[in-house]
Protein backbone atom coordinates (compact mmCIF):
# COMPACT_ATOMS: atom_id res chain seq x y z
CA UNK A 1 0.00 0.00 0.00
CA UNK A 2 1.49 3.41 -1.24
CA UNK A 3 0.09 6.60 -0.20
CA UNK A 4 1.12 9.78 -2.62
CA UNK A 5 0.41 12.76 -3.66
CA UNK A 6 -0.66 13.17 -7.22
CA UNK A 7 -1.27 16.67 -9.00
CA UNK A 8 -2.18 17.98 -5.54
CA UNK A 9 -4.51 15.08 -4.26
CA UNK A 10 -3.88 12.65 -1.36
CA UNK A 11 -4.00 9.01 -3.34
CA UNK A 12 -3.87 5.60 -1.23
CA UNK A 13 -3.94 2.01 -3.75
CA UNK A 14 -2.08 -1.26 -3.88
CA UNK A 15 0.24 -1.48 -6.14
CA UNK A 16 2.34 -4.42 -7.00
CA UNK A 17 6.38 -4.53 -7.59
CA UNK A 18 6.06 -4.87 -10.89
CA UNK A 19 3.64 -1.53 -11.85
CA UNK A 20 6.34 1.35 -12.90
CA UNK A 21 5.32 4.83 -11.80
CA UNK A 22 3.48 5.06 -15.82
CA UNK A 23 1.44 2.14 -15.66
CA UNK A 24 0.33 2.78 -12.16
CA UNK A 25 -0.88 6.64 -13.38
CA UNK A 26 -2.31 5.52 -16.55
CA UNK A 27 -4.18 2.22 -15.69
CA UNK A 28 -4.99 2.31 -11.84
CA UNK A 29 -5.53 6.15 -11.58
CA UNK A 30 -6.79 6.98 -15.17
CA UNK A 31 -3.93 9.80 -15.81
CA UNK A 32 -3.51 8.70 -19.39
CA UNK A 33 -1.35 11.72 -20.73
CA UNK A 34 1.86 10.44 -19.33
CA UNK A 35 2.19 8.27 -22.57
CA UNK A 36 3.64 4.60 -22.00
CA UNK A 37 6.22 4.25 -25.33
CA UNK A 38 9.63 2.47 -24.99
CA UNK A 39 9.23 1.56 -21.46
CA UNK A 40 13.15 0.84 -20.69
CA UNK A 41 14.17 4.33 -20.90
CA UNK A 42 15.30 5.70 -24.18
CA UNK A 43 11.60 7.70 -25.53
CA UNK A 44 11.15 10.30 -22.60
CA UNK A 45 7.18 10.06 -23.58
CA UNK A 46 6.62 9.06 -19.72
CA UNK A 47 8.22 11.90 -18.53
CA UNK A 48 6.79 13.22 -15.26
CA UNK A 49 7.92 14.80 -12.21
CA UNK A 50 8.86 13.30 -8.74
CA UNK A 51 9.58 15.64 -5.92
CA UNK A 52 9.99 18.38 -7.92
CA UNK A 53 11.89 16.74 -10.48
CA UNK A 54 11.36 15.37 -13.94
CA UNK A 55 11.78 11.48 -14.14
CA UNK A 56 11.33 9.07 -16.51
CA UNK A 57 8.72 7.22 -15.37
CA UNK A 58 8.74 3.64 -17.03
CA UNK A 59 12.17 3.83 -14.76
CA UNK A 60 10.35 4.42 -11.94
CA UNK A 61 8.48 1.69 -9.32
CA UNK A 62 5.18 2.82 -8.20
CA UNK A 63 6.34 0.42 -5.08
CA UNK A 64 9.01 2.80 -4.33
CA UNK A 65 6.81 6.41 -4.05
CA UNK A 66 5.70 6.18 -0.45
CA UNK A 67 5.07 9.80 0.30
CA UNK A 68 6.31 11.27 -2.94
CA UNK A 69 4.87 14.02 -5.05
CA UNK A 70 4.02 13.07 -8.64
CA UNK A 71 2.70 15.69 -11.43
CA UNK A 72 1.69 14.61 -14.50
CA UNK A 73 1.09 16.66 -17.81
CA UNK A 74 -2.79 16.78 -16.40
CA UNK A 75 -1.61 18.89 -13.38
CA UNK A 76 0.85 21.03 -14.55
CA UNK A 77 -1.25 21.78 -17.75
CA UNK A 78 -3.87 22.63 -14.98
CA UNK A 79 -1.59 24.81 -12.64
CA UNK A 80 -1.29 27.21 -15.52
CA UNK A 81 2.50 27.19 -15.59
CA UNK A 82 2.65 25.85 -18.97
CA UNK A 83 0.28 28.27 -20.53
CA UNK A 84 2.61 30.19 -22.59
CA UNK A 85 4.84 27.18 -23.77
CA UNK A 86 1.26 25.23 -24.68
CA UNK A 87 0.26 28.21 -26.80
CA UNK A 88 3.94 28.17 -28.12
CA UNK A 89 3.47 24.50 -29.20
CA UNK A 90 0.37 25.15 -31.21
CA UNK A 91 1.74 28.69 -32.94
CA UNK A 92 4.93 26.76 -34.18
CA UNK A 93 2.98 23.16 -35.26
CA UNK A 94 5.53 21.85 -32.69
CA UNK A 95 2.88 19.20 -31.80
CA UNK A 96 2.53 16.94 -34.99
CA UNK A 97 1.02 13.40 -34.23
CA UNK A 98 1.31 14.92 -30.39
CA UNK A 99 2.65 11.80 -28.88
CA UNK A 100 5.84 13.00 -27.86
CA UNK A 101 4.44 16.30 -26.44
CA UNK A 102 3.33 15.34 -22.71
CA UNK A 103 6.53 14.37 -22.14
CA UNK A 104 8.47 17.06 -24.52
CA UNK A 105 6.37 19.56 -22.54
CA UNK A 106 7.00 18.07 -19.11
CA UNK A 107 10.95 18.37 -20.22
CA UNK A 108 10.74 22.18 -21.60
CA UNK A 109 8.63 23.22 -18.63
CA UNK A 110 11.85 21.62 -16.10
CA UNK A 111 14.74 24.04 -18.27
CA UNK A 112 12.30 26.73 -17.76
CA UNK A 113 11.94 26.23 -14.25
CA UNK A 114 15.38 26.10 -13.73
CA UNK A 115 15.81 29.93 -14.64
CA UNK A 116 18.72 31.67 -16.31
CA UNK A 117 19.49 32.05 -19.90
CA UNK A 118 19.77 29.01 -21.32
CA UNK A 119 20.89 29.27 -25.28
CA UNK A 120 19.36 27.42 -27.80
CA UNK A 121 22.19 24.68 -27.60
CA UNK A 122 21.12 24.11 -23.89
CA UNK A 123 17.23 23.46 -25.33
CA UNK A 124 18.32 20.96 -27.86
CA UNK A 125 20.77 19.49 -25.37
CA UNK A 126 17.89 19.10 -22.28
CA UNK A 127 15.09 17.89 -24.65
CA UNK A 128 17.66 15.23 -26.24
CA UNK A 129 16.30 12.34 -24.27
CA UNK A 130 12.98 12.83 -25.55
CA UNK A 131 12.61 11.77 -28.93
CA UNK A 132 10.15 12.95 -31.18
CA UNK A 133 9.23 10.54 -34.26
CA UNK A 134 7.63 12.75 -36.77
CA UNK A 135 11.21 14.66 -35.98
CA UNK A 136 9.79 17.98 -35.60
CA UNK A 137 12.57 18.85 -33.76
CA UNK A 138 13.04 22.84 -34.78
CA UNK A 139 9.43 23.63 -33.93
CA UNK A 140 9.75 22.02 -30.63
CA UNK A 141 12.80 24.30 -29.53
CA UNK A 142 11.77 27.17 -31.65
CA UNK A 143 8.66 27.47 -29.30
CA UNK A 144 10.31 26.54 -26.29
CA UNK A 145 12.71 28.97 -27.21
CA UNK A 146 10.26 31.80 -27.75
CA UNK A 147 8.57 30.77 -24.19
CA UNK A 148 11.92 31.62 -22.49
CA UNK A 149 12.61 35.05 -24.36
CA UNK A 150 9.27 36.43 -23.46
CA UNK A 151 9.38 35.24 -20.40
CA UNK A 152 12.94 36.99 -19.91
CA UNK A 153 11.18 40.11 -21.74
CA UNK A 154 8.22 39.87 -19.30
CA UNK A 155 10.67 39.45 -16.29
CA UNK A 156 12.79 42.54 -17.26
CA UNK A 157 9.52 44.94 -17.77
CA UNK A 158 8.82 44.08 -14.44
CA UNK A 159 11.96 45.13 -13.29
CA UNK A 160 11.75 48.09 -15.27
CA UNK A 161 8.38 48.49 -13.47
CA UNK A 162 9.52 47.61 -10.00
CA UNK A 163 12.52 49.78 -10.03
CA UNK A 164 10.44 53.00 -11.38
CA UNK A 165 8.33 52.45 -8.55
CA UNK A 166 10.81 52.76 -6.64
CA UNK A 167 12.28 55.94 -7.70
CA UNK A 168 8.86 57.46 -7.73
CA UNK A 169 7.98 56.37 -4.15
CA UNK A 170 11.53 57.61 -3.12
CA UNK A 171 10.77 61.31 -2.78
CA UNK A 172 8.06 60.28 -0.23
CA UNK B 1 11.50 -6.67 -27.83
CA UNK B 2 10.42 -5.31 -24.09
CA UNK B 3 7.60 -6.92 -21.94
CA UNK B 4 6.34 -5.99 -18.75
CA UNK B 5 8.30 -6.32 -15.42
CA UNK B 6 8.08 -9.95 -14.34
CA UNK B 7 6.35 -10.49 -11.19
CA UNK B 8 8.98 -9.79 -8.35
CA UNK B 9 8.80 -8.73 -4.57
CA UNK B 10 9.73 -5.27 -3.09
CA UNK B 11 10.87 -4.03 -0.10
CA UNK B 12 12.53 -0.92 1.21
CA UNK B 13 15.02 -0.83 4.33
CA UNK B 14 15.99 1.78 6.21
CA UNK B 15 18.81 0.98 7.79
CA UNK B 16 22.46 -1.16 7.07
CA UNK B 17 21.61 -3.61 9.40
CA UNK B 18 18.08 -4.23 7.66
CA UNK B 19 19.50 -4.45 5.00
CA UNK B 20 22.12 -7.11 6.10
CA UNK B 21 18.75 -8.70 7.62
CA UNK B 22 16.90 -8.60 4.31
CA UNK B 23 19.90 -10.04 2.57
CA UNK B 24 20.06 -12.93 4.82
CA UNK B 25 16.98 -14.13 4.27
CA UNK B 26 16.37 -13.65 0.91
CA UNK B 27 19.55 -15.11 -0.56
CA UNK B 28 20.83 -15.20 -4.03
CA UNK B 29 17.15 -13.69 -5.06
CA UNK B 30 17.68 -10.86 -3.58
CA UNK B 31 18.54 -7.60 -6.00
CA UNK B 32 19.84 -4.31 -4.56
CA UNK B 33 18.03 -1.43 -6.46
CA UNK B 34 19.21 2.54 -5.89
CA UNK B 35 18.15 4.43 -8.61
CA UNK B 36 17.03 1.93 -10.87
CA UNK B 37 17.85 3.45 -14.11
CA UNK B 38 20.00 0.24 -15.46
CA UNK B 39 18.26 -2.31 -13.30
CA UNK B 40 14.73 -1.33 -14.35
CA UNK B 41 15.58 -1.11 -18.08
CA UNK B 42 16.80 -4.74 -17.79
CA UNK B 43 13.72 -5.95 -16.16
CA UNK B 44 11.98 -4.52 -19.36
CA UNK B 45 14.13 -7.08 -21.14
CA UNK B 46 13.86 -9.52 -19.02
CA UNK B 47 17.80 -9.66 -19.03
CA UNK B 48 17.16 -9.85 -15.00
CA UNK B 49 14.53 -11.45 -13.21
CA UNK B 50 15.53 -11.25 -9.30
CA UNK B 51 13.16 -13.00 -6.81
CA UNK B 52 12.98 -9.11 -4.79
CA UNK B 53 13.99 -6.15 -5.20
CA UNK B 54 15.65 -4.56 -1.99
CA UNK B 55 15.34 -0.67 -2.14
CA UNK B 56 18.13 1.13 -0.13
CA UNK B 57 17.18 4.81 -1.31
CA UNK B 58 16.18 5.57 1.74
CA UNK B 59 19.44 4.54 4.00
CA UNK B 60 20.78 7.45 5.30
CA UNK B 61 24.59 6.15 5.59
CA UNK B 62 24.84 5.95 1.94
CA UNK B 63 23.86 9.95 1.49
CA UNK B 64 25.79 12.88 1.34
CA UNK B 65 29.15 14.75 -0.02
CA UNK B 66 31.84 16.04 2.53
CA UNK B 67 35.51 16.42 3.13
CA UNK B 68 37.10 13.93 5.74
CA UNK B 69 40.09 12.66 6.34
CA UNK B 70 42.12 14.39 3.67
CA UNK B 71 39.17 12.79 1.17
CA UNK B 72 36.25 14.02 -0.20
CA UNK B 73 33.66 11.37 0.55
CA UNK B 74 30.85 10.70 -1.95
CA UNK B 75 27.87 8.77 -0.56
CA UNK B 76 26.92 6.16 -2.96
CA UNK B 77 23.51 7.51 -3.26
CA UNK B 78 24.31 10.41 -4.46
CA UNK B 79 22.44 11.59 -7.87
CA UNK B 80 24.01 12.17 -10.99
CA UNK B 81 22.34 15.49 -10.57
CA UNK B 82 23.20 16.31 -6.87
CA UNK B 83 27.04 15.28 -8.23
CA UNK B 84 26.72 18.15 -10.75
CA UNK B 85 25.80 20.67 -8.58
CA UNK B 86 27.89 20.35 -5.48
CA UNK B 87 30.21 22.49 -4.76
CA UNK B 88 32.64 20.45 -2.51
CA UNK B 89 32.99 18.11 -5.92
CA UNK B 90 32.95 21.14 -7.92
CA UNK B 91 36.43 22.40 -5.61
CA UNK B 92 38.11 18.96 -5.09
CA UNK B 93 37.15 16.91 -8.35
CA UNK B 94 35.96 18.46 -11.36
CA UNK B 95 36.54 16.36 -13.23
CA UNK B 96 33.36 14.21 -11.90
CA UNK B 97 31.60 17.84 -12.09
CA UNK B 98 32.40 17.96 -15.82
CA UNK B 99 31.76 14.39 -16.74
CA UNK B 100 27.90 15.05 -15.48
CA UNK B 101 26.35 16.69 -18.31
CA UNK B 102 27.71 13.44 -20.47
CA UNK B 103 25.56 11.20 -18.87
CA UNK B 104 22.47 10.24 -20.31
CA UNK B 105 19.65 12.76 -20.03
CA UNK B 106 18.06 15.13 -17.01
CA UNK B 107 15.52 12.99 -16.17
CA UNK B 108 17.48 9.90 -15.72
CA UNK B 109 20.56 12.12 -13.74
CA UNK B 110 17.50 12.89 -11.35
CA UNK B 111 17.57 9.17 -10.40
CA UNK B 112 21.13 7.11 -11.41
CA UNK B 113 23.60 7.21 -8.56
CA UNK B 114 27.38 6.84 -8.18
CA UNK B 115 27.06 3.82 -6.34
CA UNK B 116 25.22 2.33 -9.08
CA UNK B 117 27.17 3.77 -11.75
CA UNK B 118 30.59 1.67 -10.30
CA UNK B 119 28.56 -0.85 -9.41
CA UNK B 120 27.01 -2.08 -13.37
CA UNK B 121 30.30 -1.07 -14.57
CA UNK B 122 29.66 -0.17 -17.78
CA UNK B 123 33.08 -0.05 -20.06
CA UNK B 124 31.75 3.02 -21.59
CA UNK B 125 29.97 4.74 -18.69
CA UNK B 126 31.76 7.64 -17.65
CA UNK B 127 31.71 7.57 -13.51
CA UNK B 128 34.04 4.57 -13.40
CA UNK B 129 36.81 6.48 -15.97
CA UNK B 130 36.57 9.16 -13.60
CA UNK B 131 37.60 7.33 -10.54
CA UNK B 132 40.13 5.28 -11.69
CA UNK B 133 41.23 8.85 -12.97
CA UNK B 134 41.33 10.25 -9.91
CA UNK B 135 43.29 7.63 -7.63
CA UNK B 136 39.84 7.15 -5.72
CA UNK B 137 38.96 4.44 -3.03
CA UNK B 138 35.42 2.92 -3.58
CA UNK B 139 34.45 2.07 0.54
CA UNK B 140 32.09 -1.05 0.39
CA UNK B 141 30.01 -2.20 3.64
CA UNK B 142 28.69 -5.85 4.25
CA UNK B 143 27.56 -7.94 7.19
CA UNK B 144 30.94 -8.48 7.88
CA UNK B 145 32.02 -4.90 7.82
CA UNK B 146 33.82 -2.27 5.57
CA UNK B 147 36.37 -3.20 2.27
CA UNK B 148 38.54 -0.32 1.17
CA UNK B 149 39.70 -0.89 -2.93
CA UNK B 150 41.19 1.33 -4.74
CA UNK B 151 39.53 2.04 -7.81
CA UNK B 152 41.84 0.34 -10.16
CA UNK B 153 41.23 -3.14 -8.88
CA UNK B 154 37.58 -2.77 -8.42
CA UNK B 155 36.68 -3.19 -12.11
CA UNK B 156 37.45 -6.73 -12.84
CA UNK B 157 36.00 -7.39 -16.09
CA UNK B 158 32.84 -6.64 -18.16
CA UNK B 159 30.34 -5.56 -15.73
CA UNK B 160 32.41 -7.46 -13.01
CA UNK B 161 33.35 -5.80 -9.90
CA UNK B 162 35.23 -6.46 -6.77
CA UNK B 163 32.26 -6.68 -4.95
CA UNK B 164 31.62 -9.76 -3.03
CA UNK B 165 27.90 -11.39 -2.80
CA UNK B 166 26.18 -9.37 0.22
CA UNK B 167 28.46 -6.45 0.10
CA UNK B 168 27.38 -2.96 -1.31
CA UNK B 169 29.60 0.23 -2.15
CA UNK B 170 28.67 2.62 0.54
CA UNK B 171 30.84 5.64 -0.81
CA UNK B 172 33.60 7.11 -2.76
CA UNK B 173 36.38 8.76 -1.48
CA UNK B 174 38.86 10.68 -3.45
CA UNK B 175 42.13 12.07 -2.41
CA UNK B 176 42.06 15.61 -2.23
CA UNK B 177 45.00 17.22 -4.36
CA UNK B 178 45.52 20.50 -6.96
CA UNK B 179 44.59 18.36 -10.01
CA UNK B 180 43.42 19.40 -13.18
CA UNK B 181 40.38 16.87 -14.93
CA UNK B 182 39.09 17.16 -18.16
CA UNK B 183 36.73 14.13 -19.97
CA UNK B 184 35.32 14.16 -23.48
CA UNK B 185 33.78 11.50 -25.12
CA UNK B 186 32.44 10.76 -28.53
CA UNK B 187 29.13 9.23 -28.78
CA UNK B 188 26.94 9.34 -31.86
CA UNK B 189 23.96 10.96 -30.03
CA UNK B 190 23.85 13.61 -27.21
CA UNK B 191 23.42 10.83 -23.71
CA UNK B 192 24.28 7.63 -25.46
CA UNK B 193 27.42 5.73 -24.12
CA UNK B 194 30.19 6.80 -25.57
CA UNK B 195 31.93 5.22 -28.62
CA UNK B 196 35.03 6.07 -27.31
CA UNK B 197 35.72 8.31 -23.92
CA UNK B 198 38.83 10.21 -22.07
CA UNK B 199 39.07 10.92 -18.41
CA UNK B 200 42.39 12.64 -17.44
CA UNK B 201 43.26 14.50 -14.08
CA UNK B 202 47.33 15.57 -13.70
CA UNK B 203 48.91 18.43 -12.58
CA UNK B 204 50.94 20.88 -13.79
CA UNK B 205 53.90 22.33 -12.31
CA UNK B 206 55.87 25.02 -13.75
CA UNK B 207 54.51 23.95 -17.16
CA UNK B 208 55.28 19.97 -16.58
CA UNK B 209 53.00 17.27 -16.25
CA UNK B 210 52.86 15.87 -12.92
CA UNK B 211 51.33 12.13 -11.97
CA UNK B 212 49.67 12.22 -15.32
CA UNK B 213 46.54 9.54 -15.39
CA UNK B 214 44.57 8.79 -18.82
CA UNK B 215 41.60 6.40 -18.25
CA UNK B 216 40.26 5.40 -21.35
CA UNK B 217 36.51 4.41 -21.64
CA UNK B 218 34.17 2.28 -24.27
CA UNK B 219 37.24 1.07 -25.18
CA UNK B 220 37.84 -2.03 -23.07
CA UNK B 221 36.04 -4.66 -21.01
CA UNK B 222 36.13 -1.53 -17.91
CA UNK B 223 37.99 1.74 -17.23
CA UNK B 224 42.08 1.22 -19.12
CA UNK B 225 44.43 3.25 -17.34
CA UNK B 226 46.48 3.80 -19.95
CA UNK B 227 50.01 3.53 -18.30
CA UNK B 228 52.60 3.79 -21.25
CA UNK B 229 50.48 7.18 -22.90
CA UNK B 230 50.49 8.36 -18.94
CA UNK B 231 54.14 7.61 -18.60
CA UNK B 232 54.70 9.24 -21.86
CA UNK B 233 53.87 12.58 -20.23
CA UNK B 234 54.75 12.46 -16.68
CA UNK B 235 57.47 14.97 -16.18
CA UNK B 236 57.55 16.40 -19.19
CA UNK B 237 56.58 20.05 -20.98
CA UNK B 238 53.25 19.41 -21.77
CA UNK B 239 53.42 20.34 -25.56
CA UNK B 240 52.73 19.21 -29.16
CA UNK B 241 55.73 17.06 -28.92
CA UNK B 242 54.66 15.21 -25.67
CA UNK B 243 51.27 14.66 -26.74
CA UNK B 244 52.74 13.34 -29.88
CA UNK B 245 54.52 10.54 -27.87
CA UNK B 246 51.49 9.90 -25.36
CA UNK B 247 49.20 9.29 -28.84
CA UNK B 248 52.11 6.97 -29.97
CA UNK B 249 52.51 5.14 -26.92
CA UNK B 250 48.41 4.53 -26.45
CA UNK B 251 49.26 2.02 -29.57
CA UNK B 252 50.41 -0.63 -27.01
CA UNK B 253 47.93 0.61 -24.29
CA UNK B 254 44.41 -0.41 -25.23
CA UNK B 255 43.12 -3.79 -27.18
CA UNK B 256 39.85 -2.33 -28.48
CA UNK B 257 37.40 -5.34 -29.14
CA UNK B 258 35.45 -5.04 -32.26
CA UNK B 259 31.80 -3.60 -31.12
CA UNK B 260 28.47 -2.58 -32.72
CA UNK B 261 29.79 0.73 -33.58
CA UNK B 262 32.88 -0.40 -35.14
CA UNK B 263 36.39 -2.24 -35.62
CA UNK B 264 39.18 -2.21 -33.09
CA UNK B 265 41.35 0.71 -35.53
CA UNK B 266 38.18 2.67 -35.22
CA UNK B 267 38.05 3.13 -31.69
CA UNK B 268 41.86 3.13 -31.34
CA UNK B 269 41.84 6.19 -33.68
CA UNK B 270 38.94 7.58 -31.61
CA UNK B 271 41.51 7.35 -28.62
CA UNK B 272 44.46 9.26 -30.21
CA UNK B 273 41.94 11.96 -31.61
CA UNK B 274 40.42 12.34 -27.53
CA UNK B 275 44.12 12.48 -26.55
CA UNK B 276 44.95 15.35 -28.69
CA UNK B 277 41.92 17.30 -27.84
CA UNK B 278 42.01 16.78 -24.19
CA UNK B 279 45.75 17.52 -23.68
CA UNK B 280 45.63 20.38 -26.01
CA UNK B 281 42.79 21.47 -23.92
CA UNK B 282 45.01 21.70 -20.97
CA UNK B 283 47.68 23.10 -22.87
CA UNK B 284 44.97 26.19 -23.63
CA UNK B 285 44.20 26.35 -19.88
CA UNK B 286 47.99 27.15 -19.27
CA UNK B 287 48.24 29.40 -21.58
CA UNK B 288 45.34 31.45 -20.64
CA UNK B 289 46.90 31.51 -17.33
CA UNK B 290 50.05 32.27 -18.05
Amino acid sequence: MITLTVNGERVTRHVEPRRHLIDFLRLDLGLTGSHAACEHGVCGACTVRVDGEIVRGCLVLAASLDGAEVVTIEGLSDSGEVADLQANFVARNAAQCGFCTPGMIMTAADILAHGGTPSRAEIREHLSGNYCRCTGYQAIVDAVEDTLKARLMAADSDLRAGSALRSSEAPR
Amino acid sequence: MFMKWPAMGYLRVASLPDLWSALAEHGASAQIIAGGQTLLATLAFRLSEPGTLIDITRIAELRGVCVTGGMLRIGALTRHAELGRDALVRAHAPLLSEAVPLIAHPAIRNRGTIGGSLAYADPAAELPACVVALDAVVVTASAQGERRIPAREFFTDLLQTALEPGEIIAAVEIPLAARLGAIQEVARRSGDYAMAGLAVALRLEGGRVMEPRLVYFGVGNGPVLAARASAALDGHALDAASIAAAQAALADDLDPPQDLHGPPEMKRHLARVLTGRVLNGFLTQTEIAA
